[in-house]
């Protein structure tokens, strides 16, 4: 391979004495970037003072390890707003031209990956789906409520994790066709009845909404129980297995928790029934003859 | 330092598959991601997986589809491994709870997708992705495999020996994000990277925010050759201010594109007279942005999808996912109104080379799903074709890694054999910027030591480099760096692509490495820092990027998803062969190697790509 541009020859220079060369190479190199960050900040102030349409955010900030941070406070942010901007964007906006330090977690940008819920004006929402358009000003951004902080807008999410796999979330049935290409067949209904429990994207929004499950940590939760019924309902799992999950979820922390308040339904960003679940869960345990709290 | 048999990179569905498989074998296996499993971005995908299920369909008109689709240069036993097996990887889904959608005598239901001669894409509404993922996902908790989530892999553990095809991965470096602590993990028989895809290099992208091509950086700075990386497909069908996907499936269940003039451009100015939308991606990426470029685009930007006249019953029985995407991110209800689209980067179809077994030239190092390159999709991936892959070649890599003997692979991996060596002009230096300064190079360990040493040292190595990002007070930060290589991509090596455009992006490139020595992490925080992942991210993204473009100017022809502005034909005399390039400690080097046309039963020969 040829290069036009020869490669850089690299003067030997031993750790106790640094040539002219680097030192004014170093010096330059810490100029260029002053200048590029100073200009950067420049840009971005001048976009938010002069723009009209400016967002004022007002964010939830935490860190236990910094001095200055150690003590939780709101910071103000002002982003410039362009036509379809969301909360995401406007976080990464802010983060990427004031303070790089701002933390929160987000991938997909499309509802679909769940890392992105948060508490925004009082309310858990998806930032990704969140138009600022929607929203008054400022926009009061903050953690979920009811989970550890660990740091900014981040939540420790262990205990969720630990609910989701404490009903068996996984398949479980006793008839598997014979053959590796035969499908277990599945009525169009049935797949219709599941269909809306398998669109959880395990983002937790409902169960920071919960009240029963703030007070009582040990609750399964709406989305574990939206779980347990998405494979209790399916009919290719057949009765038997029905009644194990049925046991599973009338335990003393179940579905009997659920005082019916639909605020897992309400913020629920993928629009799930989840409280309709809980109770046709109620339902279908008191059909089988099972005890219950 | 932990320890286990196998060790995955990413969670994604090749990743969740070659830990089952591995598992399965009897391996002691973990997964590490950067990522919580659930968050991956497979849970993205829309459409559907490519598999021939029914009597009238054979897995040999599939391998015929896909060797077409690439335009003739995936390498048939890839191609065909992928055809065959996908029935079976996909029933396997089916008897793992998967929601397939269904139809009316209870059997899953497929649909027409774009360059495919049978309705075969199997699907789950429009959220394929996100069936598949979690159902995948399910059966790992099933069995209880260990998952470090949130630890991202920075550095792989490979021996230095002179020649990449001699070289050992003993294990791989970690950097806890939640605690900061950097770890080594010793992989006792093999480490498979299944990172994903690398849509970050581009600022218009379907893909994830932490698509940014990791595990692609991280093997070719090991010494692993990466394979056609100038082939990056972009989907038609984005939505214009995001780039949020909307799938294929709206034109295979019979959506329309219409241009500013209310014209069915695909058929009015003759783009694809026989399949009209239902072309393969690169044909419809192409003439929509010609539609734009001749004045008949819309707001001189985008095109419009009609799926209206579908009626609303087929919609939300197939589609709905698409009518809240709409809603949500473009703020159009598709029921009532056309769909503004335009093309968006969306797939790589180059990656890690890797045999039909996922194995890579150097020893324990495995790559699947769309990190690696087959290469089943050659120049241009068929819709529905990458789900298949996940699963069929994540299956075979965690299969192979776990010591089950495999047949022997046709495909031959590192500089053995039948290869060119070639030569560019590259109007800046390539790679490196100078040895010693770069804060975030790999340096491989010395040949001698265990494989514990080996892992310790990379671990060494890897605490210094992050320690000294910590300690610089000022500089550049990273978002100014990404942002300035994103949007050279995208202005200058996209659909359309001419030598001075891709000229300015290596210089562009050059310019973002020099910035790059100067990069500085203003959090200082131990604790999720956000800041300081992002700044190892945008490493992988210089060196993918300039590997995108150095593939892209030496390609003078145009094939599949590749398109030359100064040569508008394929070139198969010259051109049938696989670009390759080697890290070769911060010198690219590329080089070529055959593609191999010659399947099981029959040649591919190469045919005029009409649809």
């Amino acid at each position: 391979m040829s290069t036009q541009v020869p490669e850089p020859v690299e003067e030997e220079s031993s750790a106790e004495s640094v040539s002219p060369g680097k030192q004014k190479r170093d010096q330059k190199k810490r100029e260029r970037a002053q200048r590029i960050q100073e200009q950067r900040e420049a840009e971005a102030a001048e976009r938010a003072r002069s723009d009209d349409d400016t967002y004022h955010l007002k964010v939830f900030r935490y860190d236990p390890e910094v001095p200055e941070k150690q003590e939780p406070r709101f910071d103000d942010f002002y982003v410039p707003y362009k036509q379809g901007m969301t909360v995401l964007d406007a976080l990464m906006w802010a983060r990427d031209h004031y303070d790089s330090s701002l933390t929160f977690r987000h991938s997909c940008r499309q509802a679909i990956c769940g890392s992105d819920a948060l508490f925004v004006n009082g309310s858990q929402r998806l930032g990704c789906k969140s138009q600022l358009s929607d929203l008054s000003e400022p926009v009061r951004i903050e953690p979920l409520p009811h989970a550890d902080v660990v740091k900014d807008l981040v939540v420790d999410m262990e205990h969720f994790y630990d609910q989701m796999e404490a009903v068996e979330p996984y398949f479980q049935t006793n008839s598997l066709p014979d053959g590796e290409l035969d499908e277990q067949r599945q009525t169009r209904e049935n797949r219709e009845k599941v269909k809306m429990s398998t669109r959880c994207i395990w983002c937790s929004a409902c169960m920071s909404s919960c009240n029963i499950a703030a007070g009582d940590n040990e609750y399964l939760g709406p989305a574990a129980i939206n779980k347990a019924y998405r494979f209790a309902m399916d009919e290719r799992e057949g009765e038997d297995m029905k009644q194990r999950r049925l046991e599973i979820l009338e335990q003393e922390h179940g579905v009997w928790r659920c005082q019916t308040q639909f605020s897992c339904t309400e913020v629920c960003p993928k629009d799930i029934p989840l409280t309709e679940h809980i109770q046709e869960l109620k339902r279908e345990a008191i059909k089988n003859n099972l005890k219950f709290w | 330092m932990y320890e286990h048999d196998v060790i995955v990179v990413g969670a994604g569905g090749a990743g969740l598959r070659a830990a089952i498989a591995a598992h399965e074998e009897g391996a002691d296996v973990a997964i590490v991601s950067k990522l919580h499993p659930v968050r991956s971005h497979t849970g993205a995908a829309e459409g559907g997986i490519n598999a021939a299920l029914r009597e009238a369909d054979s897995w040999e008109d599939h391998a015929y589809d896909t060797m077409k689709g690439s335009d003739y240069l995936a390498d048939a036993p890839a191609a065909e491994t992928l055809c065959k097996d996908s029935p079976k990887e996909t029933i396997k889904l089916e008897h793992w709870g998967m929601a397939f959608s269904r139809d009316e005598d209870g059997r899953v239901s497929q649909r027409p997708f774009g360059g495919l001669s049978f309705p075969r894409t199997t699907y789950a509404g429009a959220e394929t992705g996100h069936q598949l993922l979690h159902t995948m996902y399910e059966q790992l908790v099933k069995r209880g495999i260990k998952v470090y989530d949130e630890w991202h892999v920075t550095r792989l553990a490979v021996s230095d020996e002179e020649r990449p095809e001699d070289r050992t991965c003993h294990g791989i470096v970690a950097y806890d994000v939640q605690t900061g602590n950097i770890e080594g993990f010793r992989a006792r028989n093999g480490v498979i990277l299944a990172t994903g895809g690398l849509g970050q290099v581009y600022d218009h992208t379907t893909n994830a925010v932490s698509n940014t091509g990791d595990g692609v950086a991280m093997a070719y700075r090991a010494g692993v050759p990466i394979e056609d990386m100038e082939f990056i497909q972009f989907h038609p069908t984005t939505l214009p201010s995001t780039g949020v996907l909307i799938s294929e499936g709206v034109r295979g269940e019979g959506g329309i594109l219409y241009n500013e003039d209310g014209e069915r451009f695909m058929f009015e100015y003759g783009y694809a007279n026989n399949a009209g939308e239902l072309a393969s991606r690169d044909v419809v990426s192409r003439a929509e942005l010609t539609e734009v470029n001749a004045g008949r685009g819309i707001e001189d930007e985008y095109v419009h999808l009609d799926m209206r006249h579908l009626g609303e019953e087929r919609i939300l029985d197939r589609l709905e996912n698409i009518l809240h995407l709409a809603e949500d991110f473009e703020g159009v209800d598709g029921l009532v109104e056309p769909m503004p689209v335009k093309p968006g980067q969306h797939y790589a179809m180059g990656g890690i080379e890797t045999d039909e077994n996922g194995e890579t030239c150097v020893t324990g190092l495995y790559a699947a799903g769309e990190c690696a390159c087959a290469s089943v999709h050659g120049g241009n991936r068929l819709g529905g074709n990458a789900l298949p892959e996940l699963i069929v070649f994540g299956k075979r890599a965690g299969h192979h890694a776990a010591g089950k003997d495999m047949e022997d692979a046709r495909i031959t991996t590192g500089k053995v054999g039948d290869y060119e060596e070639a030569e560019i002009d590259s109007p800046v230096q390539l790679g490196e910027v100078g040895l010693g300064e770069d804060v975030a190079a790999d340096g491989g360990a010395t040949a001698a030591a265990s494989g514990s040493e080996l892992v310790q040292q990379a671990v060494d190595e890897e605490r210094e480099t992050v320690e000294a990002l910590l300690e610089k007070d000022d500089g550049i930060q990273h978002a100014e760096i990404r942002e300035r290589v994103q949007k050279s991509m995208t202005r200058n090596v996209n659909v359309f692509r001419e030598e001075e455009g891709l000229k300015q992006a290596l210089g562009d490139i050059r310019e973002a490495r020099e910035l790059y020595l100067d990069v500085f992490v203003a959090d200082k925080s131990r604790t999720f820092n956000t800041d300081l992942l992002q700044t190892l991210e945008t490493r992988n993204i210089l060196d993918i990027a300039e590997a995108i473009t150095l593939g892209a100017l030496a390609r003078n022809e145009f094939r599949g998803a590749h398109w030359r502005k100064e040569y508008q034909e394929r070139r198969d005399e010259e051109w049938l062969k696989h670009t390759l390039l080697s890290w070769n400690d911060g010198n690219p080097e590329l080089w070529y190697k055959p593609v191999i046309l010659e399947g099981e039963n029959k040649t591919y020969e190469p045919k005029v790509r009409s649809y």
